[in-house]
Formats: C-alpha cells, structure tokens, sequence
C-alpha cells in the first residue's frame, strides 16, 4: 500500500487531538465542582464538602497533569505537520491560541501548584481563590480554543494577501456565527462530564456500601446539576444544530444522512448506513417529517443534501452519521437519569435503587464518550476542508516523508495506549482508596488553623463514621 | 519601536525564562541517577513538582508567540526539526506524568523514576540538538530527503552542552533548596558542572566562529570584539563567583543565580550571532513576521498580561520560598 503523508499526518493528529480532549473535558468541569465545594466548606464549615473537595482534587490533578502533556503536543503539532497551514492562517490563529498561554494557561499553572500543594502555607480564603482562580482559568482556555476552531468553521474577518489569512477585523473573527453556539455547548458538555463522573463514583461506592455519608452527598448534588444542565444541553445542542444547518449545509447533510440535493420530507433516522458509493443509505429506518419538524420546524421544510456539492467535498459520511447518533443517543440517557433520579428522590430510594445506582455507575464515562463523539461531529464534518470551504486539509500538510510521520504516529499510539492504562489504573486506585477520612481531616484542619466550631464538627463526624 | 523588533525581543525572552527555569527542572531530572536513595529522590521531586507545569508553559509560550508573529518561521522550524521535535515531546509526556504517578506507585516506582530521568535528560538533549542545528543552518530540501540531517558531530556536542547547563541549574537548584547530605552532594556535582559548562561554551564558541564567516565577521570584524568582550568576560566572573557559593552555605542561594547569570550570557551570545535570522541565510525576522493586524492585536494582551503573569509567578514561588520539607504536604 502507498503511505500518504497527508492521511497519517490527519491520523496523527485526529489521534492526538482526540487523546487530549478527554482530560479537559473532565477538569473544566471537576475544577468548578471542587470550586464550588470549597466554597461550600468555607460559608458552611460542613467537612463533608471539604471531604469531597480533598477527595476530587486527586483525581483532577492527575487528569491535569495528563491534558498538560498531552496539550503541549498540540500546540507544536501545527507546525510538525500542517506546516503550510500553520504559514497561511498564522496571523489568525497565531494571536488567539498566544492570548490563551496568556490569559489562561499560566494563570492555571501560576495557581494549580497552590491548589494542590499551598493548604497549610496560605490562608483558606487565599486558597479558595487560588482553586476559583484554576477553575475560571480552565473556562478562559476552553473559550479561546473554541474561538479558534470555531473560526475554521465559519471563518469570517479576514482578507487574503498573497495566499495568507490577514485579519480585517478582530470582532468578527473572535465572534465568528458559530463561536457561541459551541461555546456554550463544549462548556455544558464539560460540566455534564464531571457531574456524570462523580454521580458514578458515589452510586458505585452506595452499592459496594462504601463511604455512605460522602457518596450521598456526592450522588445527591449531582443529580440535582444533571437536572438543570441535561436538559438546558438539548435545547443548546439543539441551537446549535440550526446554526450548523445555516453554515455548514453539508455537515449538517451527513450528520441526518440526507443525500439529495434538496429534501423537503426529511425523516429523523432512527438507523441507516449511510453508503457513500451509491450515494444513498442502506437499510433506513426513520419517522417521517420528524427530521423536517426538527431542522426547519415546519413538517416539510427543504434542507440541502449531500448531492448539492460534489463527492470531493463531501466529509465521511457514516462517521459523522453515527458520531452524532451516540452523542444524541448518551444524552438523552443522561436526561432520562436525571429525571429517573428526581422521581427516586420523591419517592426516598434515591440511594438504595440498585438498578438506577449500576445504571449510573455505567455511564460514569458517557460524557467523555459523548464529548468525543461530538467533536467527530464537528471535525470530521467540516472535512474536506481544514478552514471551511477555503483551505483542503490535503493541499496544506508539512511535505514530509511519509515513513516520518508513520514511524512517529505509531509512537504515539504505543505511548498514548500506555498512558491511558496507567490512567485509569491510577483513577482506579484512587476510588478503591476511597475519601480521606474524618481524622485525616482533623489533621489536616488543625495544619490550616481552621476555627474551632469546623474542628467540632470535623470531631463529631469522625465519631459517626468511626461507630458505623 | 519596530514592532518585529519588539516581537523577537518577546520570543527570545520567552526562550530565556523557559531555559532558566525548566531548565532547572529538567535538570534536577538528569542528576536523578546521581541520587539513589529514596528518600533523597522524594526530596528532589518533592522541591519541583508544585512549578514544573508552570514552568513548562514557557515553552507553549515560546511556541505561540512564534506562530503569532512569526508563522512562517513556524512553519518552517518545526516542520525541518520534525523527528528531534516529536522525540522531545515524547520525553517530556514521560517526565510529566511521572510527578504525577510516581507518589502514587508502589512497586512500579523504579520505572517512574526512568521516565523522569531518561525524560527530562532526552528532552534537554532534543533541546540542544535543535539548537545546534538551528546554528549550523539547513536547507528546506533536507527535510524531504535525509531524515537524520539534525544528527552532526556539533549539534550531538550542543545537545551534551545543554544537558549539562540544565543540570548546573538543577544542582545549584538542589543547593539553595536542600539540607545536609543533598546539598552537600548537590555542591559537589554543581563544582564539576560548572567546569563543563565554561568548556562546552568554549568549544561550540569557537566551533562556530571557525565554521562560520558570517558569525566569525559579526565578533571579529572592525571594534566588535572590544563591544562584544563583556558576554564572555561576565561568564567568567559568574563561573567564579558560583564556585566560590558553592564553597561556603552561607552563600547558598548564589550559584543558583550565577548559573542563570551564564545561561542569560551564552543566550545574549547567541542572539548576537544569530540576528537577524530565525533559520541562518534563510528567514530574517522581517521575512517571517505577521502582518501589523496580528502584531499589534496581540501587543494588548502581552501588556497587560506578561507583568501579571510575572507578579503572580513570583508570588507562586514565595509562597513556597525557602528549604524544601519532607513532611508530607500536598493535595
């Protein structure tokens, strides 16, 4: 077989990219949680919020420390691969990943080693900012990234000169038609990550009936959050799909699998294979006008197909198809969990429903699945194009051998696969550990000066959990 | 001001604070070997793991601010450096991960322990072999034919030399943040790092005023020498005065800054020889900037944020200012 540079350099980094995306995805989320627990131990002086922020912030930091390496990779591989790319959209993209190190990055790392490591050697209110300070600066990176991709979406703001993207006006190419949709949707999706992890982890410690006061604590605020973000996710992600249909008619095409050019009955596919030889799908299964109602709510509304543009401008299909059925597919069983859990609630059982409880322990990895799955919605259906409808991702690749760049992507799989077990071995150990104990707290309370009245009540725990 | 001017001052600053202060961090992972026991590598890991990532963001930085203002340069370097390049960031995952594992580890934690030293010490010799090869200079033909065109005696001797100036750093490091047996064993090692550190900078300096016209001109031609003299002059005296902190602890926190005094020379040195080139007889910097727009678009942010990130940096630092302790401390 003839090795294509161009091919192996966009396997590379689909492969890197989709390795890195995982661990933000996870500590955007799981920062604000441990924020927001802090925040509740300070007004409250509850230790269960302090047991709960001393317990997350395990797993967040090694889960920071993987999207750290894993991200660094990122910002050189433009350059390592996409070398002409990197030459033509530099002044674009250039400033807005450098006003991410700065307004982001260092602020992360200037207060992570704070947050992890500067309990007893700065006051709990200094702490407390150093944490809110980690969190807001995880929003911050997520924003200027989005800003970016968004960009290659639907670029506009720029002129041309001599083959090379200038910039005409910064407003518009910072918001940019599809800038805030994903925004907003890439955030929810985060935050939904990390209640789905730690909704899991409490409902598996309930069933092993392990650490029961914390793991209902846990279990209990989450699912109030996956309440209100759940559904608020569907209507956002819902938004966003219309703004797709205006900008990016051929992604939108591929993701409902419609081929002809213009399709004014459009059904919502329930399964199909999509076929991209006889440009049509196979074994279809849908409901009628549902598609039509949903896209252009009306129930036969015209929407572009894939034939309106030629095959080579055409992304693959059947990935985009079924990336977005599993999104759609996981989120729509998160809703229904949390409604699951209210009904629960109402009824006392929330905390001994075996089912529901085995449920949610499966779908501790659903939002790190469905961030994926999305973002191979929104990659992978902007292909053929690198930026959309003006730069072929195949016309801009480093005109590298391509035995180089085979011999470095299968190093990184040998590395990534490695990496990943040792992850999740490591996250494994940390949850078999369980949360610190109450005298561990005591400890570490007495270490940060804590008033007398959280010392009491840290006491009075410890003497509960001890007689259980 | 030149506002390219401006922009590779920024990059050649951002270079700076990278190599001053990973570099320590790297090079406490080199001298790894040189520390067995287990206690004493909880300590030396212990002394670094709450800045790594700080410091470590220096070099997204450098990245960045290379791709803003100078995207072809970008382009070209990283492309041309494709294999070191990648090979670097492979050690620099390894060592990364490390700080994070390695306390957490029972029995695998011989094998964290290669991963930060064989990490740290790859990554350091990438380093200096793309910087040995940015000197020497490259055609864009090479990329596409041989693979090792990176690979030559000298660029091999700056990637030994920049291993060795890191693990000056981390040893002064080690010195300044350390009791008794480490510091003691630290200072022994900084003495013979300090010696090989004034050689290799003797060698590649005079390798690179032999092999190369232009740069042999820019010291040597007309009174440049006379202006130029101080670079080497105030090494020396830096070489002198670290060894002499290392003598005596009542000066322990000077051959830390007398290493960084060197470093800073050796870069100026280089600067010197290099400007106005990014790539040598290739790329200029007027060649490979962005367009006004992007410069001074991204001017306001560098502004604002460059003395915040400075603030909040040191500030980082002194929350943990002085002696490294053993007690268990942490998240």
């Amino acid at each position: 077989m003839e090795l294509d540079t161009a091919l192996l350099s966009r396997l590379q980094f689909a492969f890197t990219v989709s390795f890195h995306i995982i661990f933000p995805s996870i500590t955007i989320g799981l920062a604000t949680l441990i924020a927001i627990w802090e925040g509740l131990w300070l007004k409250t002086h509850d230790p269960r919020y302090l047991q709960l922020a001393k317990f997350w912030i395990k797993p967040f930091a090694i889960t920071f420390g993987m999207g750290v390496v894993s991200g660094i990779v990122l910002s050189y591989e433009f350059g390592t691969n996409f070398s002409k790319f990197s030459d033509i959209v530099g002044p674009v993209l250039g400033p807005l990943m450098a006003y991410e190190v700065l307004t982001a990055f260092f602020l992360e790392a200037g207060f992570l080693g704070v947050m992890l490591f500067g309990w007893q050697r700065v006051g709990r209110k200094l702490h407390f900012f150093s944490t809110v300070t980690v969190a807001v600066g995880t929003w911050i990176s997520a924003f200027w990234i989005i800003v970016a991709n968004s960009w290659m979406q639907t670029p506009q703001g720029y002129i041309i000169v001599d083959g090379q993207f200038h910039v005409a006006d910064w407003f518009e190419v910072i918001f940019n038609p599809s800038m805030p949709y994903r925004l907003m949707h890439m955030l929810l999706a985060s935050f939904i990550t990390a209640t789905f992890v730690v909704a899991g982890v409490s409902a598996y410690y309930l069933l092993k009936k392990q650490h029961i006061p914390f793991a209902k604590k846990g279990l209990s605020m989450t699912m109030w959050i996956a309440l209100i973000l759940t559904p608020l996710q569907a209507f956002i992600g819902d938004q966003h799909g219309l703004n797709v249909q205006e900008h990016q008619p051929t992604k939108l095409a591929a993701m409902e699998g419609i081929w002809p050019a213009q399709e004014e009955n459009v059904p919502l596919l329930l399964f199909a294979m999509p076929n991209m030889e006889t440009e049509q799908n196979d074994y279809e299964l849908g409901i009628p006008h549902l598609g039509s109602l949903i896209l252009t709510h009306s129930m036969d509304g015209a929407v572009q197909g894939l034939k309106a543009v030629p095959p080579e401008d055409r992304p693959n299909v059947p990935l985009v198809f079924w990336s977005f059925r599993v999104m759609v597919g996981l989120g729509f069983g998160m809703i229904a969990l949390a409604v699951v859990a209210l009904w629960l609630r109402k009824r006392g059982s929330l905390y001994n429903q075996k089912a529901f409880l085995t449920a949610l322990a499966l779908f501790t990895p659903s939002g790190v699945i469905s961030v994926l799955a999305g973002w191979y919605v929104v990659e992978v259906g902007r292909q053929p194009w690198l930026v959309y409808n003006l730069v072929r991702t195949s016309e801009v690749v480093s005109p590298l051998p391509a035995e180089r760049v085979l011999f470095t992507l299968i190093g990184f799989v040998v590395i990534y696969t490695l990496l990943l077990g040792v992850y999740l071995y490591f996250m494994r150990k940390l949850v078999k550990k369980g949360p610190p104990s109450m005298s561990h707290l005591e400890e570490q309370l007495i270490g940060m000066k804590a008033p007398g009245y959280a010392l009491a009540w840290v006491k009075n725990l410890k003497h509960e959990d001890g007689a259980k | 001001m030149d506002l390219v001017l401006f922009y590779f001052l920024l990059l050649g600053f951002a270079v700076l604070m990278y190599v001053l202060l990973d570099g320590f961090d790297l090079g406490v992972g080199i001298l790894y070997p040189w520390f067995d026991q287990e206690g004493e590598r909880d300590h030396l890991m212990r002394s670094i793991s709450h800045v790594w990532d700080g410091n470590e963001t220096w070099l997204v930085f450098g990245g960045v601010v290379l791709f803003a203002a100078f995207p072809a340069a970008y382009a070209g370097i990283l492309s041309t450096f494709y294999l070191p390049i990648i090979l670097m960031l492979f050690a620099l995952i390894f060592r990364g991960v490390a700080f994070e594992y390695r306390f957490k580890a029972h029995r695998s934690r011989p094998y964290w322990d290669f991963a930060f030293s064989a990490g740290s010490a790859t990554a350091a010799f990438c380093q200096g072999l793309i910087l040995g090869s940015i000197i020497q200079g490259v055609n864009a033909e090479q990329i596409s034919e041989a693979s090792w065109y990176w690979l030559s005696p000298f660029s091999i001797l700056t990637g030994f030399s920049v291993m060795a100036g890191y693990a000056l750093l981390g040893a002064s490091y080690l010195y300044m943040k350390s009791r008794n047996r480490i510091q003691q064993h630290a200072a022994y090692l900084a003495k013979r790092l300090v010696i090989i550190v004034m050689l290799a900078m003797l060698i590649v300096s005079l390798w690179t005023v032999l092999s190369s016209d232009a740069i042999r001109a820019r010291w040597f031609s007309g009174w440049n020498f006379l202006y130029l003299s101080p670079l080497p002059i105030l090494a020396i005296v830096c070489a002198i005065l670290a060894w002499r902190g290392l003598q005596n602890t009542a000066h322990e926190i000077r051959p830390f800054w007398m290493a960084a005094g060197i470093f800073t020379l050796g870069f100026a040195g280089l600067v010197v020889s290099l400007f106005p080139y990014l790539l040598p007889n290739q790329l200029t910097i007027w060649q490979a900037a962005s367009p006004d727009t992007s410069l001074e678009f991204l001017l306001v942010g560098i502004v604002i944020f460059v003395p915040l990130i400075l603030a909040y940096t040191l500030w980082g630092y002194r929350v943990f200012a002085g002696k490294v302790e053993d007690y268990q401390e942490g998240y």
